[in-house]
């Protein structure tokens, strides 16, 4: 009983999944990870981004035990991966990057055998939920085979909720998902979320990392580059452009202004202004003054913050 | 003990089974009934009794062992390469289930299906011959017995196969030939004396032996050896298979 009750206490304060030195070389020889150190708040969205193998599926599918560590330890909810391997199974759901599927299976065979595989005893009022929640219901008497590429993957998230997981993988999960749908499997993480669930997701659309995320993890070349709160993150490292439309066209910069940091396009109309968010500087109302004091006159002004893709795009370039 | 997924392993292949019907009971219990037809009408006729039974009889133990073991193989084979092939292996690999249990969720369902169709063989050899059984337990302990075994090498060759030649080489081109020469069709006692020591190195001769023994009281070697080598086999491929899935080799990179 007390032991029952330092354990749960002590779990708020741990990460959900702790990963440390993690390494990984494969039998061809590759290294695929390099000594990879990561920790999972509970109850977060955590976004894993990174280029076309830089080691993402690797890492999620040691977690879940589909593939052998060369070295390191994983713990999820305090539960060593390997030792505790029950325990620690149980709290994950994994819906994997390839369309892995029974496509003679029904839609409702397959999450029931799911459910059962990972040792949970029949609900059909939970499934029948789920199956709703993931406008499967209607669907689920067919055969896998008669269905579409996106209510595939949607099965395969069935199938990794069927045993109501504390812990998701999803590894791009919006890969070949329409936009509609797309917003309501959001709308749907969002949910589990809000139950508690932790969640961890690839994706090659920055957007969503950008609109989902609570933390985003950058990993390129098998190391972790990066580990951040998006908001931190767009903060730290976020690029503001400032872009004026001059009502007339000059032929060079007026000398007052700094030519370092403002640029002037070819055809002379538009004057680009680059700064950063995190320094507090006056440069917007130093430049319209500067304008102002050379007589120049503009007819429009618009700004534009630089999106996670471009700060992911710099990072990965900065490393190379 | 997850029993709820062992429980989930065992349906899901069973009703594979389900599925594929047709392959899985209709077409060993036709070929069993054409061997009847050849053997055992037709050619049995003409060819005189073998310890004192009618061809015909003598060689249902052999033909059960015929269809059971290279059903047995080729169903469980299939049974866990399939996973493999479509990558669903993902699922059963990231379960909390034991290697223990993922071998006793296939191989069991493998095994079952081929006590059934053991059974159903049986059924329909007594439209082409009459036949008694004698020790109707032992009968059914050693079918049992050889089915589980012989699930289990499939189950192995499943694991090991990389391709759907590598699966089907073993059941056509080890164990046919091996179930042909093992006493099937014929007493042992009825060789030449050197191929008689010669024979006793393939180990269906003990299967079949062990099993006739149960129908008809005689056997071509001793019951307790029949028996013990079952048991050594499957001890052989639990080993095995248990070593597999400690190392991940071939089913984990
Ligand atoms: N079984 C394997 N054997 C050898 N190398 C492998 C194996 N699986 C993956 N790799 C290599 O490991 C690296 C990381 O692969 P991984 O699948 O983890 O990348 P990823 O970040 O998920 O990429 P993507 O965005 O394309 O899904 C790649 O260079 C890949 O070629
Ligand atoms: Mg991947």
């Amino acid at each position: 009983m007390t032991q029952a009750m330092t354990l749960e206490q002590g779990a708020s304060v741990e990460p959900i999944i702790a990963v440390r030195s993690l390494n990984k070389t494969y039998q061809s020889g590759f290294c695929a990870l390099k000594s990879i150190d990561l920790e999972i708040k509970r109850g977060e969205i955590f976004a894993l981004l990174g280029p076309n193998g830089a080691g993402k599926t690797t890492l999620i599918s040691i977690i879940c035990g589909i593939v052998n560590a060369s070295g390191g330890e994983v713990t999820a909810d305090g539960l060593d991966i390997l030792r505790d391997y029950r325990e620690a199974r149980q709290r994950i759901g994994l819906v994997p990057q390839e369309l892995a599927v029974n496509i003679f299976e029904t839609v409702w065979a397959t999450v029931k055998f799911s459910r059962g595989l990972f040792g949970c005893a029949p609900d059909d009022n939970y499934l029948e939920q789920l199956l709703k929640n993931l406008s499967l219901w209607d669907k689920r008497d067919s055969t896998i085979m008669a269905l579409s590429g996106g209510m595939k993957r949607r099965v395969l998230i069935a199938k990794a909720l069927a045993h109501e997981p504390k812990i998701l993988f999803l590894d791009e999960p919006t890969a070949g998902v329409d936009v509609e749908l797309r917003r309501d499997m959001w709308a749907m993480i969002r949910k589990l979320r809000e139950d508690g669930v932790t969640i961890i997701l690839t994706t090659h659309y920055i957007e969503e990392a950008e609109d989902m995320a609570d933390r985003i993890g950058v990993i390129n070349k098998g190391e972790i580059v990066l580990v951040e709160e998006k908001h931190a993150l767009m903060k730290q490292l976020g690029r503001k452009t400032l872009t004026v439309q001059l009502a007339r066209p000059i032929a060079r910069l007026p000398t007052n202004v700094n030519s370092d940091a403002v640029s002037l396009t070819q055809d002379g109309r538009t004057l680009v202004y680059q700064y950063t968010t995190a320094a507090d500087d006056s440069g917007v109302s130093q430049l319209l003054g500067q304008l102002q004091e050379a007589g120049i006159e503009y007819s429009d002004l618009s700004t534009k913050q630089s999106s996670l893709e471009e700060i992911f795009v710099s990072l990965v370039e900065e490393k190379q | 003990m997850n029993l709820h997924g062992v429980k989930a392993i065992y349906l899901f292949e069973l009703a594979r089974t389900w599925r594929t019907l047709m392959q899985s009971i209709a077409s060993p219990v036709l070929s069993t009934s054409l061997y009847f037809i050849v053997f055992g009408s037709a050619i049995g006729s003409r060819i005189v009794e073998i310890d004192g039974i009618s061809y015909g009889a003598f060689i249902i133990p052999g033909l059960i062992m015929l269809t059971i073991l290279t059903e047995s193989t080729s169903n469980a084979s299939f049974g866990i390469y399939m996973p493999k092939f479509t990558g669903t292996i993902y699922e059963i690999l990231s379960a909390p289930v034991s290697t223990l249990e993922i071998v006793v969720g296939y191989v069991g369902a493998a095994a079952t299906k081929s006590v059934i169709l053991g059974v159903i063989i049986l059924i329909t050899a007594r439209l082409f011959v009459d036949y008694s059984i004698e020790h109707p337990l032992w009968m059914f302990g050693f079918l049992v017995l050889t089915c589980l075994t012989f699930s289990l090498l499939g189950f192995l060759i499943g694991l090991w196969a990389n391709s759907f030649e590598q699966l089907q080489i073993i059941p056509m081109m080890v164990i046919a030939p091996l179930t042909f020469l093992g006493g099937t069709f014929y007493s042992i006692n009825m060789l030449p004396e050197l191929w008689q020591k010669v024979t006793l190195l393939n180990p269906v001769v003990y299967l079949v032996s062990g099993f006739r023994w149960s129908f008809y009281g005689n056997a071509d070697v001793h019951l307790g050896i029949s028996l013990g080598m079952i048991l050594l086999f499957m001890l052989i491929f639990i080993s095995i298979i248990t070593w597999i899935f400690k190392t991940g080799y071939k089913l984990k990179s």
